[in-house]
């Protein structure tokens, strides 16, 4: 598997033209990953940077290396990622305002010198072309990996499992919260619910409206509307949006009022034709 | 390709990711863009292993994976406390030892 020299066993041809391909889909995602506000977006172009990434591995002789980047990277950390985007809300979004004058600006002149700087460091040095795989890898790639880190590279294997633990256990320890009241028995939860005057469930949104959607509020039987129907969450994307549903009701019984109104006068002029 | 080309690109992504971390303000996006600046490292291990003709350098790589993995778990853990306490996920807002 991939183990052929060059560590590639793609066609010249093929290798050039996905290396490419890849590069400037690698890049381009990570540019625009920088770029835009939300910071889900952000996830899914870092998704595509190292799916890109994990290609690119397989293409240089590591596939071991390409499917631990797409398994541990794109499945576990990612999806770690956007469990906690999640968690701390999706309007968690950049503001545009900057905070240090002139930040960016000079972020970005920092970060084209830096460039500058490493490219040219790295174009004087020498690197050769790939060399022919070596004894280490002519069992191929995994056996060849396993024979190194259970050899030469077993202490910090064996370190490795320590950190792990340590990170386990840090996970744990920073988000644990300490209850500081008693949980609430049923007994609890049942008084609450009596003292609160609502023994019922509340009136879920747009039943008794004209519309029927979820920014609706339900419409009680005395006809007034109740905004405990809606989520808090949707009425702030409604905010967002300018969007006022309680405008979209009244303009709905408007208009129903007045097709009462021409239905009755047409019913009028109906009798004046017949007498 | 020449593993040439492969630091090459490793360069870029790690200047890109290094530009974010001072670009942005949230701190989950910060969080992203070191990931991405440890990717870049990693690809530039392997064209190095592939240069050198041994594993070795993959063998790094792995190793900064696992490193990556905890780091990551650490620090979103530490992002939701101070999440929880301040109620905010921008870095601005963290600044009581300021002063």
């Amino acid at each position: 598997m991939a183990a052929a020299g060059g560590g590639t066993n793609l066609d010249p041809l093929y290798d050039e033209a996905l290396f490419w391909i890849l590069a400037v889909m690698a890049v381009g995602a990570a540019i625009t990953m920088i770029c835009v506000r939300q910071a889900v977006h952000c996830a899914l172009m870092l998704a595509i940077v190292m799916i890109s990434l994990a290609v690119m591995y397989a293409m240089q002789g590591a596939p071991f290396l390409a499917f631990v980047q797409i398994i541990v990277y794109t499945g576990a950390v990612l999806m770690l990622f956007l469990f906690v985007v999640m968690l701390v809300g999706l309007s968690s979004s950049d503001s545009l305002v900057e905070t240090i004058k002139g930040q960016r600006l000079w972020a970005g002149i920092a970060g084209i010198a830096f460039a500058v700087l490493l490219i040219v460091g790295i174009g004087h040095a020498a690197i050769g072309s790939a060399a022919p795989q070596t004894v280490a890898n002519s069992a191929g790639n995994l056996t060849g990996l396993a024979t190194l880190i259970f050899t030469t590279y077993v202490f910090p294997f064996e370190v490795t499992s320590a950190l792990l633990i340590t990170a386990a256990v840090g996970a744990m320890v920073l988000a644990h919260r300490e209850r500081t009241t008693p949980k609430p028995t049923q007994r609890d939860l049942a008084r609450r619910k009596v003292a609160s005057r609502q023994v019922a469930p509340e009136p879920p949104p747009g039943v008794y409206a004209l519309n029927n959607a979820v920014d609706m509020p339900a419409r009680l039987p005395d006809g007034s509307t109740t905004s405990r129907s809606v989520s808090r969450a949707v009425e702030q994307r409604d905010m967002d949006l300018g969007r006022d549903p309680e405008k979209t009701v009244a303009a709905d019984l408007a208009v129903e009022d007045r097709i009462d109104a021409e239905r009755q006068i047409e019913a009028a002029a109906r009798g004046r034709d017949e007498q | 390709m020449s593993p040439a080309h492969y630091v090459f690109l490793a360069t870029i992504l790690f200047v890109i990711g290094a530009v974010g971390v001072l670009v942005r303000r949230n701190a989950i996006v910060i969080f992203m863009c070191v990931e991405l600046m440890l990717n870049a490292c990693n690809l530039a291990f392997v064209a190095f292993a592939r240069m050198h003709g041994n594993l070795d350098g993959q063998v790094v790589a792995f190793f900064v994976m696992v490193v990556a993995a905890a780091e990551v778990v650490v620090g979103l853990a530490i992002l939701m406390a101070i999440y929880r306490a301040r109620k905010s996920a921008s870095v601005d807002d963290a600044n009581l030892l300021k002063y």
